[in-house]
């Protein structure tokens, strides 16, 4: 239960924010917290209430796995890569062959989710495959 | 009409039987035995009327009007769905499962103010909380899988994979490691141990 005291105040802004499905759970001396957030914002927000309780994340007492809920097939999502284009593969994973690439800020469609990591997009040229959605943020979040 | 009701009418008819007589012979009338019956017959049916009309006056709301009316009060919150009722000479008895101590009491609060309910029997039983169900951790195979791709974009940094820990060491920027542990996070670890971690400026 320390742990709980502990991200008591992440706890509760994620309840406060709207995040759905939340869970929080102790086990093993790990503290897990899942859920689905409305929006990207939500999702930072929570992110940077976690690195006020644990600077730069070191402990290893948490795993966050909070997702966000706007990211759906038929949606827009800007690449949001440092400054490289992003890769498009043809099966979800790095070890599959790049078959194109979408610009830094280019706007891509989200045709589907294989998993949480990676996703089906298209590009305005047509370019159909998966990229790691980690690079991709959904319009409006 | 039950036993008891039959019982309870031969008892008045004879009480009818005998206060004929009474009268009979007050009166100083000498009846036959026809038209003694008869005259019985007539006396009970009289009272039975009259006993009749002051019951309808007093209302008396039905057990199965009361249960009507209580099912219909229950159903106005959702937190009583799992709740049925059941009337008997006006006392309800409400059992079923509700999910807390609050729902439980408003439901009899519900089911008392009904019209014709004298008591409520409260049966009703709160269920246990929900166990939380337990955290599902990725085999190795996959999270190491996952975390190949992870990283791929920081080579400063290695990974091992062992038993669901992840293992971050090296060196990264602080704007970099929060990205790559949303990332890891996201891969349903058990744990991700950044001890060998080095956040540089």
């Amino acid at each position: 239960m320390a742990l709980q005291a502990k991200y008591k105040e992440l706890t509760d802004a994620a309840a406060a924010s709207g995040v759905s499905n939340l869970q929080v759970r102790e086990q093993d001396g790990v503290l897990y917290i899942d859920g689905i957030a409305p929006n990207g914002k939500v999702k930072d927000q929570l992110w940077n209430i976690y690195d006020k309780l644990d600077p730069n994340f070191l402990t290893g007492d948490v795993v966050m796995n909070v997702k966000v809920s706007d990211a759906v097939p038929g949606s827009k999502a800007t690449v949001t890569t440092e400054k490289s284009n992003l890769n498009i593969r043809k099966g979800p994973g790095t070890d599959q062959p790049i078959v194109g690439k979408a610009a830094h800020h280019e706007i891509v469609t989200l045709v589907s989710k294989t998993n949480d990591q990676w996703w089906l997009i298209r590009t305005n040229n047509g370019e159909e495959g998966y990229a790691y959605a980690q690079y991709l943020t959904p319009e409006g979040s | 009409m039950d036993e008891w009701s039959w019982y309870k009418l031969c008892y008045f008819f004879s009480l009818c039987l005998l206060f004929q007589c009474r009268i009979s012979v007050l009166l100083n009338q000498t009846l036959n035995m026809k038209q003694q019956i008869a005259r019985s017959l007539l006396l009970f049916a009289a009272v039975a009327f009259m006993s009749g009309s002051i019951t309808g006056c007093k209302s008396k709301v039905k057990d199965a009007d009361i249960k009507t009316a209580a099912e219909a009060a229950l159903a106005t919150n959702p937190d009583f769905k799992g709740i049925s009722v059941d009337v008997k000479d006006g006392v309800a008895t409400i059992s079923g499962e509700v999910k807390d101590a609050s729902a439980q009491a408003a439901a009899q609060t519900s089911v008392a103010a009904v019209k014709g309910v004298k008591s409520v029997q409260n049966n009703v039983t709160v269920a246990p909380p929900p166990t939380a169900a337990p955290v599902t951790i990725t085999p190795d195979d996959p999270l190491a899988k996952g975390v190949k791709d992870a990283t791929k974009d920081f080579p400063s940094v290695t990974t091992t994979v062992n038993d669901g820990v992840i293992a971050v060491s090296g060196e990264l920027k602080a704007a970099d490691w929060k990205r790559l542990k949303m990332s890891l996070d996201g891969l349903k670890p058990k744990k991700v141990d950044a001890s060998g971690l080095k956040i540089s400026k």
